[in-house]
């Protein structure tokens, strides 16, 4: 497996050779260095620790200037591990480019999602509402019955219910990369990634 | 310029004329048919475009056999060999969805001349 951290830039389209179009989302990916390399002996299990995204030293406390003093490389806003991580990555002070990837490659994309705030159930769980004819008034939206009377007399747990929507950690699978720009640290991955402009996602190679 | 902006810069065509809405355009689109390709003109009056960046569009209307047909293509696509305007319109909106509802002499629009 091979990750980058990256930073949603929005989405736009290519054009490929023949004319056809397809919807991007473009992803400022990398560089990332390996900060920290987890192994099963130390830590019980293997992983590599990637930073993104530089910061000054002002903006870094002393326990944070630590570990990235042990590790060699710069202060990083982001820090992310990855596991199940190709044992050549698995380097301290390793560089990790879009050139990781190759057009064409499967990838997997976690980002948190744009938060909605309190939504009712037809955008929060896709209910279809009321009726809006035959005589109905006010339940054009609602969420109709939650459980039976008397008996049992109370609300099954996990019923589905209006609250607090979105901002949730969201995974797309199966995504391909259609082009990668090395000078830019680009990536266009084809199809929508959750998370607004400027969030934080990570990107997987899927399979080997 | 923003990075989205700077991202696509790079697919934008150059070889684009300066075209407005009421222009007369010819459209030169690739066509390719089971791996035979060529080239077909298509001539109409530019009724809007729309979107910008790599994103932008524009919507050429015609009278085929007495049928309207509206046609839309992305301006940066590879697909076009060319772009030729052949008559400046002079008109006073940005979309001129009103030719829809016209027809014949009223459908006309007055050439621009500098």
């Amino acid at each position: 497996m091979v990750g980058i951290i990256g930073k949603k830039i929005g989405m736009s389209q290519v054009f490929h050779e023949d004319g056809i179009v397809s919807p991007v989302t473009i992803v400022e990916a990398g560089p990332c260095k390996v900060v920290q390399v987890k192994t099963e002996k130390n830590e019980g299990y293997n992983s590599v620790q990637l930073g993104f995204g530089e910061k000054p030293e002002r903006l870094t406390n002393k326990p944070e200037q630590g570990h990235f003093k042990s590790g060699g490389t710069p202060f990083y806003r982001t820090l992310i591990e990855f596991k199940d991580i190709e044992s050549e990555l698995m380097e301290k002070g390793k560089d990790i480019t879009v050139e990781t990837f190759k057009e064409g490659d499967s990838v997997k994309v976690t980002g948190i999602s744009k938060g909605k705030g309190f939504q009712g159930v037809v955008k929060r769980h896709n209910f279809k509402g009321g009726p809006k004819t035959h005589g109905q008034t006010d339940k054009f939206r609602s969420p109709g019955s939650i459980g039976q009377s008397s008996d049992p007399s109370r609300v099954i747990k996990g019923i589905r219910m209006a609250g607090r929507t979105g901002g949730n950690q969201t995974t797309t699978s199966n995504l391909k990369i259609v082009k990668i720009d090395a000078e830019k640290n680009l990536l266009y991955i084809k199809g929508a990634i959750a998370g607004s402009k400027n969030s934080i996602v990570t990107i997987r190679r899927l399979g080997k | 310029m923003d990075k989205l902006a700077a991202a696509t810069a790079g697919q934008l065509r150059s070889d684009i004329p300066d075209f407005k809405p009421g222009d007369t355009v010819v459209v030169d689109v690739r066509i390719i048919e089971s791996n035979k390709e060529r080239s077909q003109k298509y001539q109409g009056v530019v009724i809007g475009r729309s979107g910008g960046g790599i994103n932008e569009t524009f919507t050429v209307r015609k009278i085929s056999n007495g049928i309207g047909v509206e046609r839309i293509f992305p301006i940066h696509s590879p697909k076009l060999n060319s772009i030729e305007k052949i008559r400046t319109g002079k008109v006073r909106r940005a979309k001129l969805y009103y030719l829809r509802k016209l027809r014949g002499k009223a459908a006309r629009i007055k050439e621009k001349i500098n």
